[in-house]
């Protein structure tokens, strides 16, 4: 288990109250509540279909709860759209890759600095002057990201042409180019060989370390969940079964029983 | 000197964001300007000029408008024809309302008209998508051509209800009408044209362009970084309209002369619209490609035939081009689906490793 940073105490930044979502007759999450705190690896686990990624676009306002109550520093919205909760600092990576397959590995992470450009439109139609000074300022950022990620051989490729497990990585790094304050991560290992999971890991323990972001991680291999994460969610079908450090989850034994797949 | 990259650090980031940052690039845009701005004007002959380079630019105008709105953000539209004769119209009124108004003047903001008009009928792209979005922007062009003929105010109560272009001048020289010269005519379009392909050309490679390609590529993940996805949708149809616009006030005021509505019908949607896939989906020098291709073909047809002795029917001519574009525009869907200007980067991806192919 990783030590405890000590950031990892640090205050409330996102609470999630009795929330719960059903899609017609499925339900996605029921009465679900967990927190996040300022500067912790938050895990989320639990079986295929468990509600997870359901989750995840609930932070993020791609769905609205049908009950419940999402607090994020401090506020609390009853519908929150996808661009609101980016404007206010949540980014995210999603479990099927969603880049811009079109662009360069440079474009797509530049892409994620749009909210933090204000140049108007009339200065884009020059591309000189303010426009271009800004345009290079955040290239700056984006080239310590792309240092950050060591992706810097493939910044002008394509994404489309980019094997699996770097197109993973240029998604970390448009979403870090958000400078998020809670990023959320759905499944970032997924298919990956053990070399490239492990640089993966390393990058989100450094970037928790080095800029205190916060994050929400879905994983299932377990070995990376109680390496990397402060403390661990446990769902299954919707419910909440479990809540704690990875020392007390590992030890629960609803999470043996739905991990090993008791019938209820 | 070779094609190459080696040797040409960039010592900045704004070197390397130029977007022409290898210098033989920037050597062959130059030479290419001065060849149209010198070369063709003053080497071609009156024909070349009025009828394979005037109408040539137009048509690339016209396709970087449609490549903006459905090559890069993906939204697939088929009221191009419209949106031009929108500019065309708006064009008209202006010149008779303002006769003291520059021309050009005219011409530029004629396709704000058009850009108004065309985000309007963008508004349905804010909850349809792909093909329910092109029935949606044909619909705009049938209500556009039938505002065309139905409304006599548009041509100023003309009886003929076509537009009848008047004499206009820059510099005391003429531009419009009877008398204008094909050489003055070609100068001010080129130059109109040049202009607005490096406005375009601007915008597209910093941020607006990159929420246009962010929209067309992953609409979800485009909200998520915090794009709003009505407002990008709506300006990459204003910014497309206004260049089609532009496109169809040249049209009409610097090659035909006159117009009947019917000039802005279906047809011209669909003919854009072929430029554009044959040229390239999202990239402007593709669309220069696809209009000399769509444009030039049947002109080089007609005239390489009539060169080899072959005397065959126009009408034959015609449906020989028309079997010829159709076949070649199946064939890149096929075979090069990123049209002629994806032929050219690997050309130049090719020279620049030249001869080492890895
Ligand atoms: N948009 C949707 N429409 C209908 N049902 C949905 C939708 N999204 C999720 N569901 C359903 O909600 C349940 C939870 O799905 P979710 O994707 O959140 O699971 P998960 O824990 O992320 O699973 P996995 O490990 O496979 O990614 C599933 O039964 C799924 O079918
Ligand atoms: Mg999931």
């Amino acid at each position: 288990m990783r030590a405890p940073s000590e950031t990892a105490a640090g205050e409330t930044l996102l609470a999630v109250e009795a929330v719960s979502l059903s899609f017609g007759g499925v339900k996605a999450l029921t009465d679900v509540s967990f927190d996040i705190r300022r500067g912790e690896i938050r895990a989320i686990i639990g079986p295929n279909g468990a509600g997870k990624t359901s989750m995840l676009n609930v932070v993020n306002g791609f769905y609205h709860p049908n009950t419940g109550r999402i607090t994020f520093k401090g506020t609390t919205r009853p519908k929150m759209r996808p661009h609101e909760a980016a404007r206010g600092g949540i980014a995210r990576t999603f479990q099927n890759v969603a880049l811009f397959r079109g662009m360069t590995a440079l474009d797509n992470i530049m892409a994620g600095r749009t909210l933090k450009m204000h140049r108007g439109f009339f200065w884009q139609l020059l591309r000189h002057g303010p426009a271009m000074a800004e345009e290079v300022e955040h290239r700056r950022k984006v080239e310590d990201i792309i240092d950050f990620l060591e992706i810097a051989h493939i910044r002008k490729v394509p994404v489309g042409r980019l094997p699996y497990g770097l197109q993973k990585r240029v998604e970390l790094g448009r979403a870090l180019a958000m400078e998020p304050e809670l990023l959320l991560l759905d499944e970032p290992m997924a298919g990956m060989n053990l070399e490239e999971k492990e640089d993966m890991s390393r990058f989100i323990v450094d970037l928790n370390d080095q800029f205190g972001t916060s994050i929400a991680l879905i994983e299932h291999d377990m070995g990376v969940v109680m390496d990397l994460s402060d403390r661990v969610v446990v769902l299954e079908y919707g419910h909440k079964i479990a809540d704690g450090t990875p020392d007390e989850v590992k030890g629960d034994q609803k999470v043996i029983d739905a991990y090993l797949g008791v019938a209820h | 000197m070779l094609y190459r990259e080696a040797g040409q650090f960039k010592e900045s980031y704004a070197a390397d964001m130029a977007i022409f940052p290898i210098r033989q690039d920037r050597i062959g845009l130059a030479i290419i300007l001065v060849a149209a701005f010198v070369g063709v004007p003053l080497a071609a002959s009156d024909f070349v000029l009025a009828v394979v380079m005037v109408p040539l630019l137009i048509f690339a105008l016209a396709a970087i408008g449609l490549n903006i709105l459905t090559g890069y953000t993906g939204l697939l539209s088929l009221g191009t024809g419209g949106f031009m004769g929108v500019g065309a119209f708006a064009c008209y009124k202006l010149t008779t309302a303002f006769p003291d108004l520059n021309i050009v003047v005219c011409i530029l903001t004629s396709g704000v008209v058009a850009s108004a008009v065309g985000a309007v009928f963008g508004l349905p792209s804010l909850r349809i998508k792909g093909f329910y979005l092109a029935v949606a922007t044909l619909s705009a062009q049938f209500f556009l051509d039938w505002c065309f003929v139905r409304i006599p105010w548009l041509v100023n109560h003309n009886v003929s209800g076509a537009i009848e272009v008047p004499i206009r001048t820059l510099f005391g020289v003429a531009v419009t009408g009877p008398n204008a010269s094909p050489q003055v005519r070609y100068l001010v379009i080129l130059a109109i044209v040049t202009f607005l392909t490096w406005i375009a050309s601007n915008l597209l490679h910093g941020r607006v362009g990159r929420s246009f390609m962010a929209v067309r590529d992953m609409d979800i993940a485009a909200e998520l970084i915090g794009i709003k996805l009505y407002q990008t949708k709506l300006l990459a149809f204003a910014v497309s309209s206004y260049y089609c616009g532009v496109a169809g006030a040249l049209m009409v005021f610097l090659w035909y002369g006159s117009a009947e509505p019917a000039v802005f019908g279906i047809d011209q949607s669909f003919l854009i619209l072929f430029m554009v896939i044959i040229g390239c989906l999202g990239s402007l020098v593709g669309s220069f490609f696809g209009a000399a291709l769509i444009y030039g073909l049947p002109i080089a047809l007609r005239n390489g035939l009539g060169a080899l002795g072959l005397q065959i029917p126009a009408a034959t001519v015609e449906h020989l081009t028309l079997m010829t574009v159709g076949g070649l525009i199946v064939l890149f869907l096929i075979i090069e689906p990123h049209g002629l200007a994806r032929l050219w980067q690997i050309g130049k991806q090719k020279l620049r490793v030249w001869p080492f192919p890895y």
